[in-house]
């Protein structure tokens, strides 16, 4: 099996849509030359050119709602943007637009386009450059939403989403970008809507995302050698949600952690709580318990910054009340 | 309402049938104003009376392939664009039959089938779709042509600017129709804009713009034919500015208190398009009267089409969230 890092793995999945496929195109900023401001499209400019790797004014609204008319017209383009902060100024195209096309015109329309984005705190850039805004989007019917944890899922899911017909906001985390991972020989495509279940465990169930499924895999570790055994379930598409997975591991260890970097209050993780409390209520031995930032924007100073966003012992802890022993 | 053959004008033997389609959309409408004020619509509802030169002056020019997307006050686009208004009807009665299936509404008609990529109810909404479709065409080398359509009142707002500029960063074939009726709902463009000339905005990114009496069919239609040669010969987009006159209130019921009743009035009696061509083809009151009353009957036959149409079934709300 070769090994990806997650900013490979991205890069190996568009580049190999567009090998076999001239519909497949990517817009955004600083995307050509610079390779985006994250470095996942570096050298693809010299394999496809300017016209499939196409840089594009500091516009959002139009390279959202471009790239949208495009998809519309069969192509599926994947739009990155490059901060999900910035997918507020698109909001209106994403949320208006892209979710609803196909319903408005009665099924007439599909929208295939993906809306590649990324965020994550833990390099100080202050409040505008770092937010985790998945709960947005996963409110808004008509839109699919994917968060990747490792180079496998990123890959297999970005493959998914691209040939997916309905519009997918597709979040990368930043600080994920440099790890490495296995990957399969040739991409295999991993359906959206399925969870992975990272570890298996007896006593309590952490349902991570994005950074906070290797900040759970480290607690789980701890946890053990404290001889309480975790399982860490990832479910890497927000919508469609695995609830079957979810609840099947919540209703074995009878005991639920929910873990997320964005704000804790309305966080994707209450959704995961509400849906948990309702299909495994008699299962449940402990109050669900929430991991994530806590409610301030994220600061500029890095021991402030560190404040807010949850880690490891975040989740550990959490981890230990739900045993009482916390 | 067959395309017909394309040329640079609109030949005499056709505009007979330019003013019965006017009158058509006319009496459309006016029906749809009837049945709203009668509680049998529900929504919100935006006629475009007075502004049909340019729905027909444009759609007539456009050739098969090319793609329109239209604005909250979408009836005449709609119609003029080939749905029958039987569907568009049936849409406004929020019927199975309707061009949307009772998923849209008046602000959201759509008619893939025949290039119509939907109206939008924010303004400005649909212009990066119609850039976007234009760039869809440039880059699989079709010689199709992405309209859209918008009010004076939309040249302010984000998406057109930043759709415009990428437009024609990109030179793609596109139009950007402005049907300059100098009302933003209720806000006059002098409280608007800080210019008058709403040209020079296009012209700021370079884009070619052409002006035309938004009132005189003909001038749209010759207008749109330059403006389409131009873009489909891969010049770029064209900003195609269109002066014309909103009769009507912003929306149906609208009891227009910021608006000059006697220069509405004015305006009415030298600025029909559909009087317009009827004094310039000199027809007959008899002859007139005919095309009306055939006109009307269609119209008739749409609501009765409508009222007879099937209901969703609520649980109906729930498909077409996703493909």
């Amino acid at each position: 099996m070769p090994e990806l890092t997650y900013r490979e793995a991205v890069r190996d999945a568009l580049s190999t849509a567009m090998r076999q496929d001239d519909d497949v195109f990517i817009m955004g900023e600083d995307i050509a030359e610079m390779g985006g401001s994250m470095g996942v499209t570096a050298g693809m400019l010299d394999e496809f050119g300017r016209e499939r790797i196409r840089n594009t004014p500091i516009s959002e609204m139009a390279l959202a709602g471009a790239a949208i008319g495009a998809a519309m017209q069969g192509m599926r383009p994947v739009a990155e943007i490059m901060y999900e902060d910035f997918l507020t100024l698109a909001a209106e195209q994403v949320v208006n637009q892209a979710a609803k096309l196909r319903y408005m015109s009665g099924g007439q329309l599909s929208v295939p386009v993906v809306f590649r984005t990324q965020g994550g705190a833990g390099w100080s850039p202050g409040a505008q450059h770092a937010q985790q805004l998945e709960a947005w989007f996963v409110h808004i019917p008509g839109l699919k939403v994917v968060f990747a944890s490792t180079p496998e899922d990123v890959r297999g899911l970005l493959w998914s989403s691209i040939y997916d017909d309905n519009p997918v906001v597709f979040f990368e985390h930043r600080t994920l970008y440099p790890i490495k991972g296995d990957v399969p020989e040739e991409i295999e495509p991993i359906p959206l809507g399925r969870a992975r279940v990272h570890r298996q465990g007896e006593d309590v169930t952490v349902i991570a995302t994005g950074r906070l499924v290797h900040e759970s895999l480290k607690a789980a570790e701890e946890a053990e050698r404290d001889g309480i055994s975790v399982e860490v379930v990832d479910p890497r598409t927000l919508q469609p949600l695995d609830e079957e997975t979810l609840v099947a591991s919540v209703k074995k260890t009878n005991r639920a952690v929910v873990a997320h970097e964005a704000v804790t209050r309305m966080g994707f993780g209450a959704e995961i709580a509400a849906v948990l409390q309702y299909q495994a209520f008699d299962w449940l031995d402990a109050p669900i318990e929430r991991v994530g930032a806590k409610f301030a924007p994220l600061a500029f100073a890095p021991v402030m910054e560190a404040f807010v966003v949850p880690h490891a012992d975040d989740v550990l802890a959490a981890i230990k009340r739900t045993v009482g022993k916390g | 309402m067959a395309k017909v053959e394309q040329r640079a004008s609109l030949a005499k033997s056709e505009l007979a049938d330019v003013l019965r389609e006017m009158l058509l959309i006319r009496r459309f409408e006016e029906k749809v104003e009837e049945r709203f004020r009668a509680g049998d619509l529900p929504g919100f509802l935006h006629v475009a009376i007075g502004q049909e030169a340019c729905a027909v002056g444009v759609c007539r020019a456009l050739e098969d392939g090319d793609v329109i997307a239209s604005t909250h006050r979408a009836h005449g686009h709609t119609l003029a664009q080939g749905t029958h208004p039987n569907e568009l009807m049936a849409e406004l009665y929020g019927k199975q039959e309707g061009c949307s299936h009772g998923y849209g509404g008046s602000m959201h008609l759509y008619d893939v089938e025949r290039g119509n990529m939907g109206a939008n109810a924010v303004i400005g909404g649909g212009l990066p779709h119609i850039t976007g479709a234009a760039l869809a065409f440039q880059m699989r080398g079709e010689p199709r042509v992405a309209v859209a359509f918008f009010g004076d009142g939309a040249t302010n707002i984000g998406t057109f600017h930043e759709s415009l500029n990428l437009a024609q960063l990109w030179t793609v074939p596109a139009v950007f129709v402005l049907e300059d009726n100098k009302w933003a709902e209720s806000t006059p463009e002098s409280q608007h804009s800080p210019i008058r000339d709403l040209s020079a905005r296009a012209k700021a990114f370079g884009m070619k713009a052409i002006k035309a009496d938004g009132q005189d069919v003909e001038a749209v239609y010759k207008a749109t034919r330059q403006a389409l040669d131009h873009a489909r010969s891969g010049k770029g987009p064209v900003f195609l500015h269109l002066d014309t006159v909103r009769f009507s209130g912003h929306y149906i019921g609208d009891p227009q208190v910021y608006r000059d009743r006697e220069e509405a009035k004015a305006l009415r009696a030298t600025r029909d398009p559909v009087e317009i061509l009827r004094e310039r083809l000199a027809i007959t009151d008899e002859e007139f009267a005919e095309v009306d009353a055939e006109v009307t009957e269609i119209v008739e036959a749409s609501v009765e089409f409508a009222k007879n149409g099937t209901d969703p079934a609520p649980e109906d709300a729930l498909k077409n969230v996703y493909a």
